[in-house]
């Protein structure tokens, strides 16, 4: 029964960071129907520059609380930044061109910022510093969660809330979504698209980057190749909670934690990426909309 | 000079600053803070984000004007190279003269140049194969597809094991991988055949992913990361030939394999299969409209097109004489897709142009290797943006109603 509850905490965990990022993609997805391929990257970028800050600061001499709150903004300012750029460099100026340009596009923008990073950084892994505190109250239950784990979950939950409350009751979540239903019919009504897309980029990016940033922080190293499969995976995550959807990418990103959680404690630990690729498989013949995704596709 | 121009100067300029200064702080703590995590040092690189900063500012005045250049030229597009290609192929003694020429150069290459060259040359063609199969689903019929590898690895491991284990021989081999090569393309087909855009793409990423899992791990069948080693090269009548021999062989026997591939592909262009292979990437409905059995063809896409990848890893197994699955990544699928699209979807001159130029290149100017992938990330990008056809744009056949009653 232990294990199983390790299992369950472990997946939970894992679907948290995949919901990180896959509220991007589902954003990015519901306005512009584009796989943001260079999401993983940002997400990587966050963890980077996360981790540069933080060891400036503990050169400097800082104390704790203010590396992480630092650390952590930074990360975040700079991949909405970058998520911003990218946008305007590799997709606005084929918002009318074929959707296959637009993908290839963005493969392109991946490629170039992984090898970016690669190159003005280093190819090897990068130890990243714990910066979220052992909670005393997780003593006792420190076999079962740690708290870092429990840190994760609970920002999951939050940012969330948070974005379910920007979409829907405020004036550029009604944007976002008038802008997801027709972008035509959304400028006729006086909504600057170039806008709301931007802004969906900047606030993916910077969900993202939390997300880089936590999982840094919990497994404990980053290397320039660790958003492309994070990214991969939870686009999976985005997909089988139907893609769109921002409680569905939750939905989905906790199964597929959960799943993976399962598989690689009970099964084998060697396929479990291959898993992961399975179950899109599945799930795109199945049912293509996803879980709480529209019916109509 | 009027005021207008003047005006617009001064606007572009304070423009090209604010990206320059945009940049620097874009780019500022990954190109300039450096940090050794271990012995906490920090090693500042300031050069760079001068650099970063006067590169930004002149590649946006750039910018604007291929911008600026594209909006005019969607009002008329015929490029050079069009035209250029147009009198070559109207003018029928300059058209022969350069094939003859061409020839000439094709068969005396391995002759003049060192056995270096031959070898790169035979991956370059291995590649050029590869880009024409490809082609095939992504340039002729628009399904993007991402798994590309995963069959490439098929005929690879298809030659390797069947060679470990009942010793046959290459000749028997290559048919064997193109027709795996197909069979796991209908296999492959037959789930995703709902699919299309981007939900192909990621499922078949998914797919090539699973396939090199697989043979990671699974170390009974394919002997896991260690891969499989002394795979012997083509034979030649029983003769035993040197190394330089075999290479100079493999050489022509990818030169007569790469015509047969044209051969084959400019055949398909002009059949039934090829138009509506190219009615499937313009229009799925309307195709389907027109009668043809949506299914068949898109299984015949892909077959036809992961044919070619089979046979190439049959080739590549036989040049390298040594495969591991660390060969055939995802980014073996990304630099063909990078081909295709580079050298121009749906055209045979572009991806030979593509394949040659992706793959030679990198190869004489080593010095740059390291920055192999990111410039293939830059092309990508700005290729899509500035110039969606490709540098060889194909030109699509137009029928002309000439009506008798004037």
């Amino acid at each position: 029964m232990n294990y199983f509850l390790e299992l369950f905490l472990g997946g939970l965990t894992r679907g948290s960071i995949y919901a990180l990022i896959a509220l991007g993609y589902t954003m990015v997805y519901g306005i512009i129907q584009l796989i943001n391929f260079a999401h993983g990257e940002i997400y990587m970028i966050g963890a980077f520059t996360a981790l540069i800050a933080a060891s400036v600061l503990t050169v400097l001499g800082l104390n704790q609380l203010a590396i992480i709150v630092i650390a952590a903004l930074a990360a975040i300012i700079y991949s909405a930044a970058y998520g911003y750029t990218i946008e305007k460099i590799a997709y606005k100026p084929l918002r009318n061109a074929p959707r296959l340009s637009v993908l290839i596009s963005a493969i392109g923008m991946s490629l170039f910022l992984q090898n970016y990073v690669l190159l003005a950084q280093t190819s090897n892994f990068l130890p990243f510093p714990e910066l979220i505190p052992e909670f005393e109250f997780l003593k006792p239950y420190s076999h079962l969660i740690r708290s870092s784990e429990l840190f994760i979950c609970m920002t999951t939950a939050v940012v969330m809330l948070l974005l379910t409350f920007l979409i829907k009751f405020t004036k550029i979540g009604k944007a976002m979504r008038a802008a997801a239903q027709d972008k035509t019919m959304a400028m006729l009504l006086g909504i600057d698209v170039n806008l709301v897309i931007s802004v969906t980029f900047i606030v993916g990016s910077a969900t993202a980057a939390l997300g880089g940033v936590l999982i840094a922080s919990h497994v404990g190293q980053i290397n320039f190749y660790m958003g492309f499969i994070a990214g991969i995976k939870a686009f999976v995550a985005a997909v089988l909670g139907g893609i769109g959807s921002i409680p569905g990418a939750v939905l989905g990103s906790l199964i597929l934690g959960w799943t993976e959680s399962f598989f690689t404690g009970y099964i084998s630990s060697d396929y479990e990426d291959a898993f992961a690729f399975l179950f899109l498989v599945l799930i795109l013949i199945f049912r293509p909309s996803g879980i709480l995704g529209k019916k109509e596709y | 000079m009027t005021t207008d121009t003047i005006a617009s100067k001064t606007y572009g300029i304070k423009k090209s600053i604010y990206t320059a200064l945009w940049f620097m702080f874009l780019t500022f703590p990954i190109m300039v803070i450096k940090v050794n995590t271990v012995d906490n040092i920090i090693i500042w690189r300031w050069e760079n984000m001068f650099f970063i900063g006067a590169g930004s500012f002149i590649l946006s005045f750039i910018w604007r004007y291929m911008m600026i250049r594209k909006e005019r030229k969607s009002q008329n597009s015929a490029s050079i190279l069009q035209t250029l290609s147009e009198t070559i192929k109207s003018k029928k003694r300059i058209y022969l003269s350069i094939i003859i020429a061409a020839a000439a150069f094709v068969i005396t290459f391995p002759f003049i140049f060192s056995m270096y060259s031959t070898n790169i040359m035979i991956t370059a063609l291995i590649y050029v194969m590869l880009g024409l199969g490809l082609n095939i689903v992504v340039g002729i019929s628009g399904q993007l597809f991402l798994g590309y590898a995963a069959f490439y690895a098929a005929g690879a491991y298809t030659y390797a094991l069947l060679n470990h284990h009942f010793d046959i021989s290459f000749w028997v081999a290559l048919p064997i991988g193109g027709v795996m090569g197909a069979a796991i393309g209908i296999l492959l087909g037959f789930p995703v055949l709902r699919l299309k855009g981007d939900y192909l793409a990621i499922v078949t990423l998914g797919f090539g992913e699973i396939v090199r899992l697989i043979l990671e791990n699974w170390n009974d069948f394919s002997f896991g990361p260690s891969g499989i080693a002394n795979i012997p090269r083509p034979p030649f009548f029983n003769i035993k030939l040197s190394l330089s021999e075999a290479t100079v062989y493999l050489y022509f026997i990818m030169i007569i394999l790469c015509i047969f591939t044209i051969f084959v592909i400019r055949r398909l262009e002009d059949s039934r299969i090829g138009r509506a292979l190219v009615a499937l990437r313009e229009d799925e409905t309307a195709c389907q409209a027109m009668g043809i059995d949506k299914t068949k063809i898109k299984l015949t896409a892909f077959a036809l097109g992961t044919t070619w990848a089979g046979m190439g890893g049959v080739l590549f197994a036989a040049k390298t004489t040594f495969i591991n699955p660390s060969s055939f990544t995802i980014w073996e699928s990304i630099i063909v897709l990078c081909i295709v699209v580079l050298g121009g979807m749906g055209s045979i001159v572009g991806v030979i142009v593509g394949a040659m130029t992706l793959i030679l290149l990198p190869e004489y100017l080593r010095a740059f290797s390291e920055y192999r992938m990111i410039i293939f990330g830059v092309v990508l990008v700005l290729m899509m943006i500035f110039r969606p056809g490709g540098i060889i744009t194909t030109v699509r056949k137009n029928y002309k109603f000439e009506s008798e009653s004037k």
